[in-house]
């Protein structure tokens, strides 16, 4: 019998074969663990339902203002106070002309705060809004 | 393996939701100064009024809720080009406003309905595109946020 010592008879390289694999479990990883921008909100709000609601197919046209139970303003990031919403939505409406300012507001609030912010916003010239809703079941 | 990957992909592409925003629809009046308001023939006017406890009054007539889209698409059948004036008191709450906006936007798809069954004998969902634009020059929505009385 014959004793030969298997030496380097064959490449000794990583296989490659599971590289695409690895590939997609971490295109998988970041595809799950990824959350598109999301707004951190700091007022509580329960919206009201209607039947007649349309959807907005642009995402990226669409502000929002959110009013809390307790008659807290949060626009994007920030509580602010009503006389400030003006120079906001002015603001809005030169980066994106045809923005949407779609309000968020709290099933519970009083219509003189809604009034009040849809003052401000005529006279920051942001005239398109969206009463954000839930479909009515 | 590859097979397991390609699995776990599609169940998440699959299970995936993107939000969108829904919500009713409004465009603002640009902001006037007093000596713009224009006066209008009363007769064109449908007011809707809503006070704090949600009872109604259209055009000096109590009304309830729910009763809205039915007293508005009458009134919007007898004539053309009618306006719509929503008005509510400030403490109003904000529900009981989406409601009353809900109702005159029930009252002109109704409308819109008829109208769509008339020309095209159709329902509205059934139409194309270019009726349906049709019917949104024909039966054009026309509803009138109130100038409210005071302002901070």
């Amino acid at each position: 019998m014959k004793f030969k010592k298997k030496q380097a008879s064959t490449k000794q390289n990583i296989p490659m074969a599971s590289l695409p694999d690895i590939i997609f479990m971490l295109l998988i990883f970041f595809m799950v663990t990824t959350v598109l921008r999301e707004f951190d909100i700091k007022v509580q709000y329960t919206l009201p339902s209607a039947t007649e609601i349309e959807k907005i197919d642009n995402k990226r046209i669409v502000s929002y203002i959110w009013v809390g139970q307790d008659g807290r303003v949060q626009i994007d990031d920030n509580i602010v106070l009503i006389p400030e919403i003006q120079n906001i939505a002015k603001k809005k409406r030169q980066e994106i002309p045809q923005v949407i300012m779609s309000l968020r507001v709290d099933k519970g609030s009083r219509m003189g705060i809604v009034t009040d912010i849809q003052q401000q916003l005529r006279k920051g010239d942001a005239l398109r809004i969206n009463y954000s809703a839930l479909q009515k079941l | 393996m590859a097979d397991i990957a390609f699995l776990l992909l599609i169940f998440f592409l699959v299970t995936t939701t993107i939000d969108v925003d829904t919500g009713i629809g409004l465009v603002l009046p640009p902001p006037v100064e007093e000596t713009d308001i224009v006066k209008m023939d009363p007769d064109r006017i449908i007011k809707v009024l809503v006070n704090a406890a949600g009872d109604v009054l259209i055009n000096d007539e109590l009304a309830s809720l729910p009763q809205i889209h039915e007293i508005v698409a009458n009134k919007l059948r007898t004539r053309a080009k009618m306006i719509v004036s929503i008005k509510t008191d400030r403490e109003t709450p904000y529900n009981i406003y989406i409601s009353a906006l809900d109702e005159i936007k029930q009252a002109y798809t109704a409308l819109r309905e008829e109208y769509s069954m008339q020309t095209f004998g159709l329902p509205l969902k059934e139409i194309t595109k270019e009726q349906m634009e049709q019917v949104r020059e024909n039966v054009r929505q026309s509803i009138s946020i109130a100038e409210p009385e005071r302002t901070r």
